[in-house]
């Protein structure tokens, strides 16, 4: 009993410095900035950027190698949030915010496969098996992801409509 | 520059403009009410806050004064039908709105009765208590009519909540052109005075003060006349300059109290209410009378007869315009409320609502629209503006949309009240910078809500599917596991039967 119990903690402790020292010579450099960016992305990992994931997207970012205007589902605010965090002065003018937009499903053409739902990353699209499904409004952050897999092309991608809550004052017309 | 100009000046108070008033003759006129129109369009959404939510059907006959949509949520106004009549739509149509996009409405058609639907008056207003008056302020969906709309129930109880000494009645009515409050306090003078003694109940303030720009004698000495008998309320005359009406301005002209950027007018022990709230107050308290129609003025050089007409809520645009005897040639631009804070309007097929203070039929000269200048840099923008922010500076960041810069210089300070744009020699549209900025700000600050919530799905999601396939793992774990027994338990329950056999064999 008693050497059982010896050699136990003997060997618990000897793994746990071997962890111990692991930790130290292979640490994995974890970027703070990456984090933080990370952080205000939309973490979908959609992709459309270019990148496997977003937080691929924000360490191309912090190094120089995207422009924090690369991900189209966060659009102009994003970029000026990504920007004001990096110190960089950015000309919003120049990126096309094409403003939101977001999937929508044609009932007359939906069969009810159930692919869609599987790919969303948000879960922003609802439905069983053989019947119509819907997209979540205000859950689709616009990635596109589940485009591509529906066989009859039922989804679309659509702008956001203008409501009255949400219309915004144009920006007058340069002099 | 005249002494009291120049001691202005020396006392920092020398902000705002002049702008001609063309009140008159539209506010001398009489006033006329408008027939009932063949339809009503009343908008779901004609308060700050959340739209109403419809409470009728299709084909249900109402008679004026019925609840036709409710209250949603904290705050928000219940909507009431306009004049008696069937509801014969709920729909879209066209709302009072720069954007020109539509909005939900109820429509009635109209059965030209116009009968009312058993009111609840009080014999004894006064001895309601405050939480009562609010209650039925609330009821009736009385909101501020001076054109902020918010719901004046919500006012009133925050006035209770908030130590409030002083209730300020605003009649200063500091938009050119507009005369419908000026109008009222001539006409209906003592019922605006009954509403402001139930606002005193209602709010717990003490005293009320009235402020009155020094260009309405007529309204000066009707409401003098009126409140004589009620020491607790003072009508004060304050001097004609734009934006006097605004809240800070007209607090600091009639208590002295300044309030601070961030803080409300309760803060500083302080509410305003606009006279139209005031006689909309009585209707709905001493009557029973929901908030249904109001006055509201006619004028610009376009408009053949400028005046302040009685509209039920509802009647478009254009039958008022008709009803008054059609324009005077084509009209150059279509306001609702004033000039200088009004919204242009695409048509005429836009329905009255609570906060429709007036209508104006502006003509080329007075729409003065043409092609801006560079900025000269002279200074004008920031010398009128009345909360001394820097309008040229402001402008010159949100065109480059370094929208945090404008907010940095006082941007979310900004009024709106346009006293900027209209001293600008280079008819810079100053305030539309400052809109826009406002709007694109709201948006990016929804926008990052959204994100917040979506990230959080797609969390949530991760954690699904990882757990879906740790259980997956675990329970094809436990089948091996139960297998595993079960071949063991058959593999003994073997040996077992098989020693027994061989026992039983060695006995035989
Ligand atoms: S993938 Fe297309 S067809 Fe299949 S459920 Fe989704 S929308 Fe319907
Ligand atoms: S900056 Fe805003 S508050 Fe100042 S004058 Fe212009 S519109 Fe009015
Ligand atoms: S008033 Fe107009 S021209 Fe003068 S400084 Fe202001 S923005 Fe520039």
């Amino acid at each position: 009993m008693l050497i059982a119990i010896f050699a136990l903690a003997a060997l618990g402790a000897a793994l746990g410095m071997l962890l111990g020292v692991a930790n130290r010579l292979l640490r994995v450099e974890g970027n703070p900035i990456v984090e933080e960016l990370v952080a205000i992305m939309p973490g979908s990992n959609c992709g459309q950027c270019g990148f496997p994931g977003c937080t691929g997207a924000a360490e191309a970012i912090v190094d120089g190698s995207a422009a924090p205007t690369c991900c189209p589902p966060g659009g102009k605010a994003l970029a000026a949030a990504i920007a004001a965090k990096l110190g960089l002065t950015l000309d919003l003018t120049a990126i096309r915010d094409e403003g939101p937009k977001i999937a929508t499903v044609a009932e007359e053409l939906c069969i009810g496969c159930c692919r869609c739902s599987k790919v969303c990353p948000t879960d922003a699209i609802i439905g069983a098996a053989k019947q119509i499904h819907n997209v979540m409004r205000e859950a689709c952050t616009g990635c596109s992801s589940c485009i591509e897999t529906c066989p009859t092309e039922a989804l679309v991608m659509k702008p956001v409509p203008v409501t009255l809550q949400h219309w915004v004052m144009p920006k007058p017309a340069l002099a | 520059m005249d002494i009291g100009k120049f001691l202005r000046k020396l006392s920092g108070k020398d902000w705002g403009v002049h702008p001609d008033d063309h009140k008159r003759p539209a506010a001398d006129a009489r006033v006329r009410a408008l027939p009932i129109p063949p339809r009503v369009h009343l908008m779901l959404s004609q308060h700050v806050g959340a739209p109403s939510r419809p409470v009728v059907l299709i084909g249900q006959k109402v008679l004026k004064g019925e609840l036709i949509a409710a209250a949603q949520g904290n705050i928000s106004a219940p909507l009431h039908a306009s004049t008696s009549g069937v509801v014969s739509a709920i729909g879209e149509i066209a709302a009072p709105h720069p954007s020109g996009l539509s909005g939900m409405a109820i429509t009635i058609d109209t059965d030209g009765e116009d009968k009312w639907i058993d009111c609840d008056p009080v014999a004894d207003p006064f001895a309601l208590s405050a939480e009562e008056i609010a209650r039925r302020v609330a009821d009736a969906g009385v909101v501020g009519l001076g054109g902020a709309t918010f719901p004046s129930s919500v006012k009133l109880n925050l006035g209770r909540r908030s130590s409030i000494d002083t209730l300020i009645i605003n009649g200063s009515e500091c938009e050119p052109y507009l005369s419908c409050d000026e109008r009222l306090m001539r006409d209906r003078t003592d019922d605006i005075v009954a509403g402001i003694r139930l606002m005193l109940i209602s709010t717990g303030a003490k005293q009320a003060r009235v402020g009155i720009e020094d260009n309405k004698p007529a309204a000066i000495a009707a409401m003098r006349a009126a409140t004589s008998g009620h020491a607790e309320i003072e009508v004060v005359s304050v001097p004609a300059r734009y934006p006097m009406g605004s809240d800070r301005q007209l607090i600091i002209e009639l208590t002295g109290r300044e309030v601070p950027a961030d803080a409300r007018a309760a803060d500083v022990g302080v509410i305003v209410h606009n006279v139209g709230t005031a006689y909309a107050i009585q209707q709905a308290v001493c009557l029973g009378r929901p908030l249904v129609s109001r006055l509201m003025t006619l004028n610009g050089a376009a408009a053949a007869a400028p005046g302040n007409y009685e509209v039920v809520l509802g009647t478009l645009i254009s039958e008022l315009v008709a009803f008054t005897g059609g324009t005077r040639g084509e009209p150059a631009k279509l306001v609702m409320g004033g000039p200088m804070m009004g919204m242009r309007l695409p048509h005429m097929q836009i329905p009255v609502v609570k906060g429709t203070s007036g209508v104006l039929l502006l003509d080329g000269y007075e729409a003065a629209d043409s092609e801006p200048d560079p900025c000269i840099r002279c200074g004008s923008c920031v010398k009128a503006c009345p909360m001394g922010l820097l309008p040229l500076e402001m402008a010159a960041r949100i065109r480059n949309d370094a929208l945090t810069d404008a907010v940095d210089l006082g941007l979310k300070d900004c009024i709106a009240c346009g006293c900027c744009a209209w001293v600008c020699p280079s008819r810079i549209p100053l305030v539309q910078y400052f809109v826009h900025a406002k709007g694109e700000l709201s948006s990016q600050d929804r926008a990052k809500l959204r994100n917040d919530a979506t990230r959080k799905l797609a969390q949530q999601r991760q954690e699904r599917l990882e757990r879906e396939a740790r259980e997956k793992l675990e329970a094809a774990a436990r089948r091996k596991a139960e297998r595993a027994a079960q071949a063991a338990a058959a593999a003994e329950a073997k040996a077992q039967t098989k020693t027994a056999s061989v026992t039983e064999g060695e006995s035989a």
